[in-house]
């Protein structure tokens, strides 16, 4: 028999705020074992929570970039249970009146609607040490502010999955709302997965899996778990409901004690916290400022004639992304500068992600190279001088842009400008004079195989041009 | 001079004319702490008291004019007070040093307070008897027999038997105004968010409230100003601007409308407080007050309502004493919920343990709407009701009590007959408003007992008015 895959998604994710949700201590990743802490954050007794509302602002702005409608009104609750990294014996959550509800996602070929996004505040990390002491806690993830966006059952495979994380990630990132570093934890994944004969519309008895952290984790542990269901339908069994939990390394998933998933989180609201009124005024304010996100950065790329694998390649990450637009804003060529960077940088960032030039030196380099003040050759080694010793490039480029210069080279200006007495006077009244300009320094470069001093011979054109 | 009879006002005045100083306060009271050690009113003198009180006397001498200023104060133990203990009367917080000042405790000592020690209570605020204290019953100051009332009983007997100038307590259900109403005094219940709770170790946050209690109404209106006002760290708190509660006492009530619910009348029929209560009726009445008939249709349902909000927020509040970060771990546990139960089952009283259950239970998956909810809706019906009744009058009149303070022992077996105590001081705390009790009649056996007034919202100083006018009256009208 043929199945269909049905599959929801729970994703959280720790957002980018400079301190926690409910404190004042910092949001800091890879800090000493409970240097971040407060009365508030490790639940001492009298210790009471107050909102951080940067938290809220993100939480409405990563709704906002998936179309979800925002609540008027959002309302803190208590998820209670116990577990040692959890400091108050409970976790301040959402459930009725979160604040985003509804919203969506498109992949390429299919939209995933989605059904909230909550903010609530992340737990604790427990260190099972080694040596005797036994397990250790560190309270400085506690308090952190994590949002939880939960989909539709509309995700049909492990590939789907993986491409809407993919997409979650990116908007993510580039909205500034979270960092996303899944190596830290920053971005974590439950899987609830069912199956059902194909073209049924009864839905089967789902399986939840926790805490994948890894996009592989996620694209395994649905094969796994899909095989796992369908093996038992075939054989005349029957799937229970249950929380299963995923192990990396060994590839496959196991059945949780019934104690961990038969939980009663006997949620009520937060006595601490005072509802969230969400102006229409913040609203439309997030709105209005909410960035451009990757799909739009594509179109536009693909309006400056990119193609759309290089525009795609560009928008994959923010970083790329936001290096080529920098460069573009010191020097508008786009095409060039796109086949540098995929060229040039990309290859140069094999096994690492520091891209050691700056976009406005690499700007400079192509303009050099545009202007022809420097060989494209020149141009290379300019390049790798700069990544490599992280020598300066307005230097380079003065240094080796030609060794023609003084009297030898005062005589070949003055002979273009004799001879060219359109141009000069069109320097004279045009309002781009810096374009005539060019004109004559690319002229003197052509006439001295790009071996003209430029900053001589910019001076020397000058001098004559000039009134 | 007899330091025993000086109201706080008086003592507040002798330390400003250096008639008497901070030190000899501090070292009568804790003579007198050690010479009342049976009553069990305080489980522990702070060590640096006398330090502190010669420091404040040397600020006194160079000028420092906090309101304060020297004066030796009781804070219930549930109280956070950076440096000390704090165990709420459990075993499970034995040895539980603050870690953080609460905002009051900051006030007090701003304001020049000298905090002496520390006063018993029922185990987490939990009962109104102060029989539930893992540290032993504390008694009733004017008959050793009889319950202090709870759950501040112990500050409420410290002010009674003069072992401070005053005392705090916190009310979730009538903690502060029972006590008060059984020991002769009177006690605060503020506007809900009037005092931050930062540094309460909480029972029921949503009731919660910090509140004064004092031999006088005026030392009660001052005491309130001190500790009164917002906390960046409490969203609950609020911002209303704090009064002078002091100057607004000007002795004229005559405008003021007195609300009588026919519910309550209904209610005291056949209660030992019945004719104390109708007896202030008349005598305002005679005064010239409107008295003013008003209904809460639904008055009888607060105590239902109470016993479901409360402890739903105590179970999960207790929540984190799970023997996992601080304070009690049963050693040689196997396991992290061996840990829980062992340490769980060992630190708390009974009572607590009652009330985690009825909590748990109210807040689980299938009764959640039948008891949480529905109790929340009948606190907004209540709270409707109230402030429609309000409407018509600027304060109600309600017994504190059903009579006077029981006997030790008494209704200790007996929860529900212990919980129908509470049934005239919950409202307040359901419905958020100030309520104030002062002593205004004595029972068949002579002890002490309470009239309560509440109030709007911020309203204090109305309370505080009307209820010094009758103090000042009270031996003329034979009510003491």
């Amino acid at each position: 028999m043929e199945y269909d895959i049905v599959i929801g998604l729970e994703v959280h994710a720790e957002l980018k705020t400079k301190s926690k949700v409910f404190c004042s201590c910092k949001n800091q990743f890879g800090s000493t074992p409970n240097s971040n802490c407060c009365p508030v954050c490790i639940g001492l007794p009298g210790a009471l929570p107050v909102l951080n509302k940067k938290a809220v602002e993100l939480v409405i702005k990563a709704g906002l970039c998936m179309d979800c409608e925002i609540n008027d009104k959002a309302v803190f609750e208590r998820k209670n249970y116990f577990y040692p990294d959890l400091a108050k014996a409970y976790q301040i959550s959402q459930l009725v009146k979160p604040i985003c509800v509804g919203g969506k996602i498109e992949l390429k070929d299919k939209t995933v609607r989605l059904n909230r996004i909550h903010l609530e505040e992340d737990a604790g990390k427990l260190v099972h040490s080694s040596r005797s002491i036994g397990t250790l806690i560190d309270y400085n993830r506690g308090g952190v502010p994590l949002m939880e966006l939960v989909t539709e059952p509309d995700i049909s495979s492990a590939e789907e999955a993986v491409e809407f994380l993919t997409k979650l990630r990116s908007i993510l990132v580039y909205s500034n709302v979270a960092d996303c570093k899944m190596e830290e934890g920053g971005m974590r994944c439950d899987v609830n997965l069912s199956i059902k004969p194909k073209g049924s519309d009864v839905l089967g008895v789902r399986s939840e899996m926790k805490n994948l952290n890894s996009f592989k984790s996620v694209y395994r542990a649905i094969k796994y778990e899909a095989q796992r269901q369908i093996d038992i339908l075939e054989q005349g069994g029957k799937i229970v409901q249950e929380t299963r939990k995923w192990d990396d390394n060994k590839e496959r998933s196991y059945a949780m004690r019934k104690k961990e998933t038969s939980q009663d989180y006997r949620y009520f609201p937060d006595p601490d916290m005072l509802a969230v009124n969400i102006s229409r005024e913040l609203v439309s304010k997030i709105k209005d400022s909410l960035p451009e996100l990757a799909d739009q950065r594509f179109k536009r790329y693909v309006s400056y004639s990119l193609t759309e694998y290089e525009s795609e390649i560009l928008t994959r990450d923010k970083a790329y992304s936001d290096y080529f637009d920098k460069a573009l804003s010191v020097y508008f060529e786009p095409k060039t500068i796109a086949n540098w960077f995929l060229t040039d940088v990309m290859s140069k960032l094999k096994g690492q992600d520091e891209i050691k030039i700056s976009p406005e030196d690499l700007a400079l380099i192509i303009k050099s190279v545009d202007d022809k003040v420097i060989s494209t050759k020149v141009s290379k080694e300019i390049f790798e001088k700069a990544w490599e010793e992280g020598a300066s490039v307005e230097k380079l480029i003065k240094e080796l842009s030609g060794n023609i210069e003084g009297e030898e080279l005062r005589k070949i200006v003055e002979t273009l400008v004799a001879e060219n007495e359109k141009a000069v006077s069109d320097y004279r009244t045009t309002d781009q004079p810096e374009k005539v300009l060019r004109w004559f320094m690319g002229q003197v470069m052509k006439m001295t195989k790009g071996k003209a001093n430029a900053t001589q011979a910019e001076t020397m054109i000058l001098e004559l041009i000039k009134e | 001079m007899d330091i025993s009879k000086l109201s706080l006002l008086e003592i507040v005045e002798k330390l400003r004319q250096r008639e008497v100083t901070s030190e000899e306060l501090v070292k009568y009271y804790i003579d007198r702490i050690e010479e009342y050690k049976d009553y069990n009113a305080v489980l522990e003198v702070f060590e640096d008291a006398l330090d502190r009180a010669r420091e404040m006397d040397e600020k006194i001498k160079q000028g420092f004019e906090g309101k304060l200023a020297g004066v030796p104060v009781i804070i219930k133990d549930n109280i956070l007070y950076k440096g000390k203990k704090a165990t709420c009367a459990s075993r499970f917080l034995e040895d539980y040093v603050a870690q953080y000042s609460s905002t009051v405790v900051e006030k007090l000592i701003e304001s020049g307070a000298v905090i002496i020690g520390r006063a018993n209570m029922d185990e987490f605020a939990m009962g109104g008897s102060n029989e539930n204290s893992a540290y032993g019953v504390c008694h009733n100051a004017l008959d050793f027999d009889r319950v202090a009332g709870g759950s501040s009983g112990g500050s409420a007997v410290s002010v009674a038997k003069s072992l401070c100038a005053c005392a705090l307590g916190t009310d979730t259900g009538g903690s502060v105004r029972q006590p008060s109403s059984f020991n002769g005094l009177v006690g605060m219940k503020p506007t809900y968010g009037r005092v931050s709770r930062y540094g309460i170790v909480a029972f029921a946050s949503s009731l919660d409230q910090v509140g004064p209690i004092t031999k006088t109404v005026k030392d009660n209106a001052y005491l309130l100003s001190v500790i009164s006002g917002y906390s960046k760290y409490d969203e609950t708190s609020k911002k209303e601007e704090v009064e002078d509660y002091l100057s607004k006492i000007d002795g004229d009530i005559k405008d003021l409308k007195i609300g009588v619910c026919s519910e309550v009348k209904e209610l005291v029929k056949g209660l030992p407080v019945e004719k104390t209560y109708f007896d202030l009726i008349e005598r305002l009445k005679s005064q010239g007050n409107e008295i003013v008939e008003v209904s809460i249709k639904d008055l009888s349902l607060v105590m239902a309502c109470y016993y479901i909000i409360a402890p739903a927020e105590a179970t999960s509040n207790l929540g984190r004493f799970d023997g996992v970060k601080y304070s009690r771990r049963e050693k040689g546990c196997q396991d992290i919920d061996e840990i829980y139960i062992k340490s769980r089952t060992s630190g708390f009283g009974k009572e607590v343990k009652r009330r985690i259950m009825l909590g748990n239970f109210v807040l689980s998956s299938g009764y959640f709407d039948a008891y949480y909810n529905k109790a929340k809706k009948v606190q907004q019906r209540l709270k409707k009701q109230t402030l429609d009744a309000l409407a018509s009058c600027d304060v109600l009149l309600l017994p504190t009590t059903c009579g006077e303070a029981f006997k030790i022992g008494e209704k200790i077996e007996d929860p529900i007959s212990m919980y129908k105590e509470d049934i005239f001081t919950t409202l307040a705390n359901i419905t958020g408003l100030p309520a104030l009790t002062l002593p205004c009649g004595k029972g068949e056996n002579g002890m002490p007992l309470g009239m309560q007034f509440v109030g709007k919202e911020f309203e204090e100083s109305k309370l505080y008015n009307l209820a010094d006018y009758i103090e000042r009256r009270r031996s003329e009208w034979n009510m003491i």
